[in-house]
């Protein structure tokens, strides 16, 4: 069955959330951030009421996060944030973590995961049939990337140059599966549930008798077997996409690209699944996992976390 | 968080559950930076033994935080300095009579006691303000200006410093600038550098209002073209490094380098000449015409210091924290000296402690003398007997106490001992049964409050 959400809890005019009794779970489906998704909630069948707040709960939060963060939007914080460069823009509670850890995230790659990068989208593209853009389109970009070219002051807020953007797309879809699941885990204490936004995860909690969630994880190569994961607890995020890519020259390019060069990632696995207590981590680890390139693979097992990867 | 150089892959796991913790927990990022106006009010009483010198110094700082990184802090400080302090001369076991540096006001010294120039009395007040900001993420600069004004003494000062952080703030450059400019006018002008200084006995010839009017006028001239006032410039380079060790250590390294130029003599001091030559005056003071004959001192022109400093602070488990510093200066005046400071502040609750000890020690500049003699005197390029330019050593003793209240507001209090003792080389003659290098004992207490 659909759920109907009042329209100012819905602001990018997304589909009806489906619920449904699947497999001895409530399943839940909704779109946001250009992704499929789906929340598995453990209750009772005759629970349905409890299971259609969750459902609500969590579409509500995932909505208002992608709305506030989202680059397509029209009058929210995104565009209040780019509205006046050079100017310092107050920052309410949730924006100054998030950009603090993003800040953090920043330092820790030592540069490598930057989220003023996404303008490098204008010249690269790999959709297929596209081709490795001019060097002089990127030199253009160049400029206007790099973190450290941003103010962060706790009391301040944020200054951005002219000309830069900060993209949430590398955060946000994360961030928002934290919450939602954080948001549940806090109102429903003893309900058991897996988030999954598009292939980032996470569960607060394992299944009834203490089972594990077990998550199939998709290979690149649509006729190899499914791999699956056992999760109790903590989140999943891949970084990676076997569809997205370019050949150039005998070498694949990789669709996740370095803010320092404005160059993809050659040699880079096709994916890189990986477990972390939190989505937001695991998602930022994913990505500077692939962002090793060749060494993707001895960097992963240095950090110590667990991790899954298709070359 | 800290990070030293390259983040090594082992170590992300906890950075980032560092960086996650404060994401997801609302207040992980509540400042203590303040739109408001902090104050610190504090007095100082300071007190030499044998009651030579008081000294009552308020101070009151006001500092505004704009943001973490940016403050303006302006700074107010008076001090009310009565007593006596050395003039220079030898004590000696006849009366001896001085007259002030214009040729006035003279003032007589008994015998067998230290001469002292009682005239000394002098109120100060100084204003410094100074603002630090980011300039971005990786450089950041501070820049103020500061005036001192004494009757005699006027001092006008501007510095600028810019600071660069490296591997995530652990490292932090900075490079800091200050000129001074001074100008002193001595009462009746400043007297000539090793001249001889006119005891008030001998002053005094023909009409007395006739020399009164030409004195007058004379200083009315010198007013006017400013004769009657010396200069001195002062420039101040640091460069320092603070380097983030690990969680619990921080150290600072700074090399400084300090140009004074101009007239850096206290026009004040004075020098006895001790008469060398044998018989019933040997070792007393020289005399000619019947009067004792004193020099005024004469320092050069130019002053270059530098100076290497070292400081550790480590903090304890417990959160005590101990703070040791080394200073080694030397100069082109001869002068080297060594400062090692050591304090250890113990918590208690809303209570601190803090023992502190200090020692300095001094080697003499190449033109001090305690005197000059009957044959050398008209010989010295240089010549002064401050003793703060001689052989010295101080011990400071000190006591640190602050209470923290609930709305954060801390009153402290620090009581001192402090010991000063001069060394050199015994006298001749009559002068063996003087104390030529007498020590000093002063006592120093602050009473303050920070709200």
């Amino acid at each position: 069955m659909y759920l109907q959400i009042p329209s100012h809890f819905n602001p990018c005019n997304h589909a009806d959330v489906r619920i449904d009794w699947y497999n001895g779970l409530f399943r839940v489906v909704f779109d946001a951030m250009a992704s499929p998704c789906t929340l598995l909630i453990e209750l009772k069948k005759n629970e349905f009421e409890r299971a259609k707040q969750i459902a609500y709960l969590a579409a509500i939060e995932c909505w208002r996060i992608e709305y506030k963060y989202s680059r397509y939007q029209k009058d929210n914080f995104f565009c209040h944030l780019h509205a006046k460069p050079n100017e310092w823009v107050k920052l309410d509670d949730e924006s100054k973590r998030l950009l603090h850890f993003a800040d953090a995230a920043w330092h820790i790659s030592e540069g490598l995961f930057d989220i003023s990068s996404g303008i490098l989208r204008q010249a690269w593209s790999f959709t297929e049939g596209a081709s490795i853009p001019p060097q002089t389109h990127i030199n253009e970009l160049l400029p206007h990337i790099g973190w450290q070219k941003i103010q962060l002051d706790p009391i301040k807020g944020i200054k951005l140059p002219p000309r830069m953007e900060l993209d949430f797309g590398g955060i946000g879809k994360e961030y928002a599966v934290d919450c939602v699941l954080q948001r549940i885990d806090h109102a429903y204490k003893n309900v058991s549930c897996l988030v999954n936004f598009g292939g980032d995860i996470a569960t607060n909690k394992s299944r009834r008798n203490h089972q594990p969630w077990h998550v199939g994880l998709e290979s690149p190569f649509k006729n190899e077997s499914q791999a699956t994961i056992s999760l109790k607890q903590g989140a999943l995020a891949t970084s990676g996409d076997s569809q997205r890519y370019l050949m150039h020259e005998g070498r694949r390019y990789s669709h996740v690209l370095n803010p320092k060069t404005g160059w993809p990632v050659v040699d880079a696995p096709r994916s890189v699944t990986l477990a972390a207590p939190t989505c937001i981590q695991a998602g930022f680890m994913a990505s500077l996992t692939l962002l090793q390139g060749r060494k993707a693979k001895s960097f992963a097992n240095k950090t110590g976390f667990k991790f899954w990867v298709y070359d | 968080m800290a990070v030293t150089n390259k983040t090594s892959p082992s170590d992300l796991k906890y950075l980032l559950a560092s960086a996650s913790c404060a994401l997801f927990s609302g207040n992980a990022l509540a400042v203590d930076a303040q739109d408001d106006w902090k104050f610190d009010a504090a007095t100082l009483i300071y007190q030499e033994g044998d009651s030579r010198v008081t000294a009552i110094e308020p101070v009151i700082s006001a500092t505004k935080a704009y943001d973490s990184e940016t403050k303006l802090n302006i700074k107010i400080a008076g001090d009310t300095l009565t007593g006596a302090s050395p003039n220079g001369a030898t004590p000696s076991n006849e009366v001896q009579t001085f007259s002030g540096p214009s040729g006035n006001g003279g003032y007589s010294t008994e015998a067998n006691k230290q001469p002292l120039d009682d005239t000394f009395k002098d109120t100060r007040v100084s204003a410094a303000i100074n603002w630090v900001a980011p300039l971005n993420r990786d450089w950041s600069y501070g820049t103020g200006a500061y005036l001192s004004s004494e009757y005699d003494y006027l001092s006008l000062g501007a510095n600028g410093s810019l600071s660069r952080y490296f591997n995530q703030k652990n490292t932090t450059l900075s490079l800091g600038l200050a000129l001074a400019a001074d100008s002193i006018s001595p009462v009746g002008g400043p007297p000539e550098g090793l001249s001889v200084m006119t005891t008030s006995t001998s002053t005094y010839s023909g009409d007395d209002d006739d020399d009164e009017d030409e004195d007058e006028d004379e200083d009315e001239d010198e007013d006017e073209e400013g004769v009657g006032s010396e200069s001195k410039n002062v420039a101040d380079i640091i460069f320092g490094v603070t380097q983030v060790i690990n969680r619990k250590t921080i150290m600072q390294f700074n090399y400084g380098i300090s140009s004074s130029t101009g007239y850096n003599t206290d026009p004040y001091k004075i020098l006895s000449v001790i008469d060398e030559t044998a018989g019933a005056n040997y070792g007393g003071n020289y005399q000619i015409t019947g009067n004792n004959v004193y020099l005024y001192e004469k320092r050069p022109d130019s002053r270059l210091k530098q100076s290497l400093y070292w400081q550790t602070k480590y903090q304890f488990d417990n959160n005590d924290i101990v703070d040791f510093s080394y200073r080694y200066m030397f100069d082109d005046w001869g002068i080297n000296s060594h400062t090692v400071d050591l304090k250890y502040r113990l918590r208690f609750g809303k209570h601190y402690l803090e023992p502190q000890i200090r020692w300095y020690s001094q080697n003499k500049a190449d033109f001090y003398h305690r005197y000059l003699t009957s044959s050398n005197y008209l010989n010295q390029e240089y010549a002064s007997s401050d003793y703060r330019l001689g052989d010295l050593k101080t011990l400071t003793l000190g006591l640190r106490y602050g209470y923290k209240f609930v709305d954060n507001t801390e009153f402290y209090t620090r009581f001192s001992v402090y010991q000063q003792t001069n060394i050199g080389a015994p006298g001749f003659g009559e002068l063996t049964s003087q104390e030529l290098y007498p020590d000093t004992t002063a006592t120093m207490l602050t009473l303050g409050y920070k709200f």
